[in-house]
Formats: structure tokens, C-alpha cells, sequence
């Protein structure tokens, strides 16, 4: 099913959540929200859901304007936050409650039949009789899954659906998501704030702020070609320098970078810890190491620059620096905005 | 703008609300004030200020002040018994706090009057020390001591259930006596409960009747109580007294409410999020 | 720490043994003269003239009425306020609407009302002179000094009694299951039914029997609308003030000993709700999230 959204506008009270937002959603794409918390990507989630009701804009299904379709008969999966598991029902009354409540009649030797398959598709064959508090957080939110795939959705939509979970359980949920969507092949949204989440999951990233799209794109896209500096620090760590654009090239201490396209004056020149390295030489940016802190596969430098200004990167586990050690900060790649 | 609700039914369920709180909550007591209101201001004031009703406000009021000090003493002491301590028959000690609510309020105005009338159980005792409390000021408070009681108890309970033992802890490992950790940490996180406690209490007990009046004596300008009073005008056929009386009263409730609410939302300010 | 006390805790505020054994003593007395002895008085005053004027008493033909009048009193007045509560509950734990917070103040209103106050406003609705009276009157319908007025008093009296155990923890709650019922293709009232209520089933029943008691023992606002008429209009309560005042002690009590029994198996119930997490808002329907 392809989703279409139209210059979607949501108040609540005097605050403008989701001011205006077009996006297109092929059939069977897997798309994540992403933003920071009040960028209106769980209210985007909720009106696509009819959850919310958009008070500007429409919401197509396919060629149907769904805008006013209530929540029950707009044919979504929704798999919340917290999961919202009926606490008083067992896994199994969990994941045929959607069943029995249809206006589609199904017997229940079909309904017990669903139930079977959709707990051997999300792994929890067996544990149909448990009731929600009885299992792992992980475990509840495979059921949330599979309750919310129980009614032949034609959209699948997630909030933030390994929020609440241990590191190590979201990595293998995340992957197994990933399975159960090409098995399917349901057009999947969902919202979350991790931006590595995001990354792994999706298909498309939609990333958003203050109620506006800010970018969007495959991972490559906006990782590689992030277009705005909300984007550039919000996917991951960034180093910032001042800088001055002079015909098409930016000036920072002793580095120099392309900068076409951005006017002259002023601006920023953001580098990820990645792409900085440290040498004995210039040229360079001229800096006295204050701290190495070791990790498993690098060593993260801190260093400052004689402005004062501070930088972290990484260097190779085997390369010897320490702290107090004077050099200069190189640069293979970096990203100049405008300020 | 489009303002629709997703979950259904909010027609039906505040329609049957609004319906049911205007018939059964404010029709009458919109018809009592439009009653008193009928009587003009100086007939209303005259009413209202005649030295009977004068009278028995000071004995409720006072009565009521006098029940709700008690058991601001008796009442935490209770709370926290049951919830610090761990003793035998702790358990029942806490159920036997809502006989007070469950018991009906004619039941109790005559088994306190038995137990303090001056040939009962405890009027007996007390007689031989010159105190008398049935038919006395005294008893009204007394019955008003017990309908109140557990107002105070279940609204400073749960606080104090729900008390983080780190705040003790940091308290003591700074050094601080159990008096000074009492009156400095406890006690001003239990104070809100325990303000509105206190409020419903007052409140209760202004407006209390059945377990009163077996106890009061009700002689006029000296048992009497407000209630009662309203009671006696409606047996005269006095309507207009009563409805001016009952105004009072009213008011003295709806005043208690806000004082309890607001309290209530003070109690809740340390969760308010800056 | 020695390994002996390892399993002590340090002493909290409060835990000093002389203090401690002080105020459980102090309040243990306290206890048994304010709220024990009158419970317990009732029992030695009804029986204090025999077990024969006990037993006639309560099957005399006035008490047997006052005992059915409350009973029908109850039946009706509880199960409206409980389809009140469900509706109110549900109106302002699962909507934002203007004025919600003003609309509990109001439904909140009786607990603060003095019982004669409310019977007095009573008069003013359905009496004679009052907005109603003349009407209905024209059309021989008696509310006061009969058993509507009745039923109509307990159930202002009580109106709170519902909907406050139910808003707490239909609050807490929170909306997600709705929603989640709601989004899988459910109806209102399938919602209601199948995903709100089980949820709240004890807290509800807590709300019944507490509403019950207060029913059942009534007495000032209908003392006010009764007209006491014996057995006519005598409702338990005001059947033991009339024994009361025309000397008959034994009997008042022997008819109180009821009510007290019904209070101590409200005690009771209320109890073993408790245990079920009635009455005491529960955080999460789903405990906290634990390690998966």
C-alpha cells in the first residue's frame, strides 16, 4: 500500500506539532521518523494511524483519501511505545483479539490457526498461554508485533519500538525486524531517535525537526550528503570549526577544504572524529592533546586548538600518542554550512 | 479545525455524566441558593445572624476545630503506626480506621451516646472526675472525632507508604536526630497530605448530623449545631430560615473544597516539571 | 557488621524501642475507646434485654419494612450510580474536553455537603414550595416523604463514591489500550468491555460496596425527605432513631446491630479488594521493564 501525506498540519492546544508535511511512501518500503523529541514524528505516526486527526492536510492510502477514516476501520497495525498488551489476556488472546472483534467472521478453529502462525513468525511458539507480564520485554514486543499483524494490516506502523529494550536485545530485534519486513513485504513506518536505529533499519530515513521534514533519503544519502548542519550533528558526533569561505574554499587554522556553492563570509566547517587524524607536521591545525581515552577498536583523542577550541578523533589502536603531546590535527574530509 | 476524538462513546458517557450532575448535584443545590436568594438581604442577614444561628456556628465550628486538632495528633499517630511499625494486629488496625465511613452515622450517634451517656461505660468513669460529655459540647465533638478520623489517616498513609527511605537515609547520614529529620524531612512531605486531610476533616465534621444529635443534648445556644437547626426550622414549617441556614452551611463546604483542592495541587507541585 | 545482625536493618526514624512501643501502645487504647467500644456496645446493648426481644424486634412487622425500604433503597440507588460512575469515568479519564477538572469538582461536591443540607435543597426541588412540587403534585406524583425522594437523597449522597475509585486508575491507566483495541478493529463498546473493564473490575466492585454502606446508612438528608412515616417511609437508619426516641434502647440497637454487621462485611470486603490492588492506584498494568 503507498502512503501519501499532503502539507499535514497538527496543533495541540497553541503548540504546532507537525507543521505541514508532504511524504510519499511507496508500496513495501520499510521508512524511519527520525528526530529529536518534539519533532512531531510520533504525532505523524498517530495521524497516519488515525490515532490523531490531522487538522490541515491529507493522508492517502493508496488512491483513498483516509484523512477522516477512524483508527477501527482504517486497516493499520499499530505497535506502540509501550507496547499496550492487554494485561488481563494471555499472548494468545492478545494476538486473536483483532480476530474476534472483526467484521470478517472466522471461526475459531482459524482464528487458533492465525494465532499459531503468527506466534511461529515471531519466535514465541509455546508461550501463547503466558500472560504479558510473565515474559521478557523483548518477548512482549514480538507479541505487540504479531497482534498488530493479526488483521491483515495494510500499513505497519511502530513507535519508537525498541525504546524500552537492553542494547543487546534492540540489535537482534532490529535485525529480525528486518527479516519479518522482506518476508511480508508490509509497507512498514517507523518513529524512533536513534539515529543508528534508523540508519540500520530503514530503507529511507525521514529526518525531522520542529514539525518540518529537514531531510530525507536512503542511509547513504543523508549520511554522505546530510545538506544542513541540524542534520550533520544530529546523525552522529561532529567537530566544529569556524571557518571562512574564500571563492569556493573554506580556511579553518592551517586546513583547507572545498566549499562550492557556499557564499563567502563566514561559516562552519563540520568534521566527524573520523575524519580528522593527527600528524607531527603541518600543515595543519596547530593543537596540544589534553586526553586519550582507549576503545575496543580505536583511540579517541581529545585535543585543543590554540583558539581554544576543542576536538575529539580517532586515530589507529596501535598509533602512540598521549596527552600533553603537541601536533596538528589534519583533515581527510569535512563538511562546510553556511552560519 | 477538525477536533474529533478517536476513542468513541464521549457523547454518550459525558452526555449521561452532565445529565446525571445536573439533576442529582446542582438542580437542588442551584434550588436552595435560588431559595435563600428569594428572601432579600435583610431578611436573609437577619436569619442568618439571629443569635441562635450565631450560637450554633460557634459550638460547630468550634466543635469541629476541637475534633479536627485531636486527630491531627491522633490520626498521623495512627498512620504511622501502621505503616512504620510491624506489630501483631497491625492488619486489623488498619481495617478498623474505615469503620467510621462504613458504620451509618445514626449507628454511631448511639453507641457513643451509650458509651459516654453518665450511666455508660466511659460516662460512668468520667462522671467520678466531674466530666461530663454526653448532652455537653464535649460529646459533639467526640462524635465528630469519630466520623473524621479516617480522613486524616487514609489521605497522610499512602504518602507516607510512598516515602523514598533514601530521603531518611541522606537525612541521617548527614547527621540529623529523628526529631530534626521528623520536622525538617518528613514531616513538610507529609504536609500537604496531611493540610488536606485535615480540610476534608473539617469539612466532615460542619457538616455532620446522625451521630451527632443522639449525643449533643441539643439545647439551644449551647448543644445546638448548625444541622440541627436547619432541622428544627424545616419541622416549623419555616422554610425560608432553613434554606438561609442551609446557605451558610453550603457555603462553608464549597469553601472547605476549594481549600482542599488547592492544597491538593500544592501537593502535587513537586511533580510539576520546571 | 557481625554476620548475626547481616540480615538487620539500621533503625529509621522513629524505630528508637521506647518511642516505638509508646505510640503503639497509645494508639492501640486510642483505638480500642474511639473506634472499638462503639462497635462493640452495639452487640452488648441489643442483646442486653435477651436474645427474645432481639429476635422480636427484628422481625417486627416495622423493622422487616425499614429493612426491605433500605435493601430497595440500595438496589436502585447503587446500580445508577455505578452506571453513572462507569460514564463519568470514562468521559473524563479517556477525553480532554474543556472544563473536565471543573466537572470532577462538581461530581465531587456531595462529599463536602452536609447530608441536611442536601435534603433541605431537596425540599426546594420536589417539595411543595419548591421549583417541581406544584407540578408534580397537579399530577399526583409524590417524590417526597416517599420512596423516590428516598432513593433520590441516597443517590446525591453518594454520587462520588464510583467514579472516584475508577478515575485513579483509569488515569494511570492511560489511553494505550483503548487505543491499541481501538486500532485493531474493536468498537467502543467491545473496548469497554473486553480491554477497560477487566482492568478495573475490583476497583470498580470497591466503588459498589463502598457506595452500598453509605446507601444502606444514610440517614441525614433522608431524615429530611423520609417524612419519617413508620412503616411507610422508614428506612433502617430512621427506623433506630424513632426506637431510639421512644425508649425502646434494645430495639434501637438490636436494629443497629444490622447496619454494624453490614459495615463490618463492607470492612471485610473491602479488604480482600484491597488485596487485589482495589482502592490503591496501581503505577503500570505492566510491571516495570526488567532485563529481557
Amino acid at each position: 500500500m503507498k502512503i501519501r501525506l499532503e502539507n499535514v498540519v497538527k496543533t495541540f492546544d497553541t503548540f504546532r506539532a507537525v507543521k505541514g508535511v508532504s511524504l510519499d511512501i511507496e508500496s513495501g518500503e520499510l521508512v524511519a521518523l527520525l528526530g529529536p523529541s518534539g519533532s512531531g514524528k510520533t504525532t505523524i505516526l498517530r495521524m497516519v494511524a488515525g490515532l490523531e486527526y490531522a487538522d490541515g492536510g491529507a493522508i492517502y492510502f493508496g488512491d483513498q483519501d483516509a484523512t477522516d477514516i477512524p483508527v477501527r476501520d482504517r486497516g493499520v497495525g499499530f505497535v506502540f511505545q509501550h507496547y499496550a498488551l492487554f494485561p488481563h489476556m494471555t499472548v494468545a488472546q492478545n494476538i486473536a483479539f483483532g480476530m474476534k472483534v472483526s467484521k470478517v467472521k472466522r471461526d475459531k478453529a482459524a482464528i487458533d490457526a492465525r494465532v499459531a502462525d503468527l506466534l511461529r513468525l515471531v519466535r514465541l511458539d509455546g508461550l501463547g498461554d503466558r500472560f504479558p507480564a510473565q515474559i521478557s520485554g523483548g518477548q512482549r514486543q514480538r507479541v505487540a508485533l504479531a497482534r498488530a499483524l493479526s488483521v491483515d494490516p495494510k500499513v505497519l506502523l511502530l513507535d519508537e519500538p525498541f525504546g524500552a529494550l537492553d542494547a543487546n536485545v534492540r540489535h537482534d530485534l532490529r535485525r529480525w525486524l528486518r527479516e519479518i519486513h522482506s518476508e511480508l513485504g508490509i509497507t512498514t513506518i517507523f518513529v524512533t531517535h536513534d539515529q543508528e536505529e534508523a540508519l540500520d533499519l530503514a530503507d529511507r530515513v525521514v529526518i525531522l525537526k520542529d514539525g518540518q521534514i529537514v531531510r530525507q533519503g536512503t542511509p547513504q544519502q543523508v549520511c554522505r550528503d546530510p545538506q544542513s548542519a541540524f542534520v550533520m550533528k544530529f546523525l552522529g558526533d561532529a567537530n566544529v570549526l569556524s571557518a571562512e569561505v574564500r571563492d569556493g574554499r573554506a580556511h579553518a587554522g592551517g586546513l583547507s577544504v572545498d566549499a562550492s556553492g557556499i557564499p563567502d563570509g563566514k561559516a562552519e566547517l563540520y568534521a566527524r572524529p573520523a575524519d580528522l587524524d593527527w600528524s607531527a607536521q603541518a600543515p595543519g591545525i596547530a593543537a596540544t592533546i589534553s586526553r586519550v581515552l582507549d576503545r575496543p577498536d580505536s583511540r579517541r583523542v581529545l585535543a585543543v586548538t590554540e583558539t581554544g577550541e576543542q576536538l575529539e578523533f580517532d586515530v589507529e589502536p596501535e598509533r602512540q600518542v598521549s596527552a600533553g603531546e603537541g601536533g596538528f590535527v589534519t583533515l581527510r574530509r569535512g563538511k562546510v554550512f553556511a552560519v | 479545525m477538525r477536533r474529533r476524538n478517536v476513542l468513541p462513546g464521549l457523547p454518550l458517557s459525558l452526555g449521561v455524566t452532565l445529565f446525571y450532575v445536573g439533576l442529582i448535584v446542582v438542580l437542588p443545590l442551584a434550588a436552595l441558593v435560588i431559595k435563600a436568594a428569594s428572601l432579600g438581604p435583610e431578611d436573609y442577614w437577619r436569619i442568618v445572624s439571629s443569635s441562635r444561628a450565631l450560637a450554633s456556628y460557634r459550638v460547630t465550628v468550634l466543635s469541629a476545630l476541637g475534633a479536627t486538632v485531636f486527630n491531627l495528633f491522633f490520626g498521623l499517630s495512627l498512620a504511622w503506626v501502621i505503616t512504620r511499625y510491624r506489630f501483631p494486629g497491625r492488619r486489623i488496625i488498619d481495617a478498623m480506621v474505615d469503620l467510621p465511613f462504613a458504620l451509618p452515622t445514626a449507628v454511631a450517634g448511639i453507641a457513643l451516646t451509650a458509651l459516654f451517656a453518665n450511666n455508660g461505660w466511659f460516662g460512668s468513669v468520667l462522671e467520678g472526675y466531674g466530666i461530663k460529655v454526653a448532652y455537653t459540647p464535649l460529646g459533639i465533638m467526640i462524635a465528630m472525632c469519630f466520623t473524621s478520623l479516617p480522613f486524616i489517616v487514609r489521605t497522610v498513609q499512602p504518602v507516607l507508604e510512598d516515602l523514598d527511605p533514601a530521603l531518611e537515609e541522606a537525612a541521617q547520614s548527614l547527621g540529623g536526630s529523628d526529631w530534626t529529620i521528623f520536622t525538617k524531612v518528613i514531616l513538610p512531605l507529609l504536609a500537604p497530605a496531611l493540610l488536606a486531610g485535615l480540610s476534608l476533616s473539617f469539612a466532615r465534621s460542619l457538616g455532620e448530623f446522625g451521630a451527632i444529635i443522639f449525643i449533643a443534648g441539643n439545647q439551644p445556644m449551647s448543644t445546638e449545631i448548625t444541622a440541627l437547626l436547619i432541622f428544627i426550622r424545616l419541622e416549623e414549617y419555616d422554610y425560608q430560615a432553613a434554606a438561609a441556614i442551609a446557605s451558610v452551611l453550603l457555603l462553608a463546604a464549597f469553601t472547605m473544597l476549594a481549600v482542599t483542592n488547592w492544597l491538593q495541587s500544592r501537593a502535587l507541585r513537586y511533580t510539576v516539571k520546571g | 557488621m557481625s554476620a548475626v545482625s547481616s540480615h538487620r536493618k539500621p533503625p529509621r526514624v522513629g524505630d528508637n524501642t521506647v518511642f516505638r512501643r509508646a505510640l503503639i501502645g497509645i494508639v492501640l487504647v486510642l483505638v480500642a475507646f474511639v473506634i472499638v467500644a462503639p462497635l462493640i456496645i452495639i452487640g452488648v446493648e441489643a442483646f442486653s434485654k435477651g436474645w427474645a426481644i432481639y429476635r422480636d424486634t427484628i422481625l417486627h412487622p416495622d423493622t422487616r419494612h425499614a429493612i426491605m425500604l433500605t435493601v430497595l433503597a440500595a438496589l436502585i440507588a447503587v446500580p445508577v450510580n455505578t452506571a453513572f460512575g462507569i460514564a463519568a469515568a470514562w468521559a473524563i479519564t479517556k477525553f480532554d474536553f474543556w472544563g473536565r477538572r471543573f466537572l470532577l469538582v462538581v461530581i465531587e461536591i456531595p462529599f463536602s455537603v452536609s447530608p441536611i443540607v442536601a435534603g433541605v435543597a431537596y425540599l426546594f426541588v420536589y417539595g411543595l414550595q419548591g421549583l417541581f412540587g406544584p407540578v408534580l403534585d397537579a399530577y399526583g406524583i409524590k417524590i417526597l416523604f416517599a420512596v423516590p425522594g428516598i432513593i433520590i437523597a441516597s443517590m446525591f449522597v453518594t454520587a462520588p463514591f464510583v467514579v472516584r475509585e475508577l478515575i485513579p486508575l483509569m488515569q494511570a491507566q492511560g489511553r494505550d489500550l483503548e487505543e491499541a483495541s481501538t486500532s485493531l478493529g474493536a468498537s467502543g463498546f467491545r473496548t469497554f468491555f473486553s480491554v477497560t473493564l477487566p482492568n478495573v473490575k475490583w476497583a470498580l466492585l470497591y466503588g459498589v460496596i463502598l457506595c452500598n454502606a453509605r446507601v444502606m446508612g444514610e440517614f441525614g438528608a433522608v431524615s429530611v425527605v423520609s417524612g419519617n412515616i413508620r412503616g411507610q417511609t422508614n428506612t433502617l437508619p430512621l427506623h433506630i432513631e424513632l426506637l431510639y426516641h421512644d425508649y425502646q434502647a434494645a430495639g434501637a440497637f438490636a436494629s443497629a446491630s444490622i447496619l454494624a454487621l453490614i459495615a463490618v462485611l463492607t470492612i471485610i470486603a473491602k479488604v480482600a479488594l484491597e488485596r487485589q490492588g482495589a482502592g490503591r492506584v496501581r503505577k503500570t498494568a505492566i510491571p516495570a521493564e526488567k532485563t529481557a
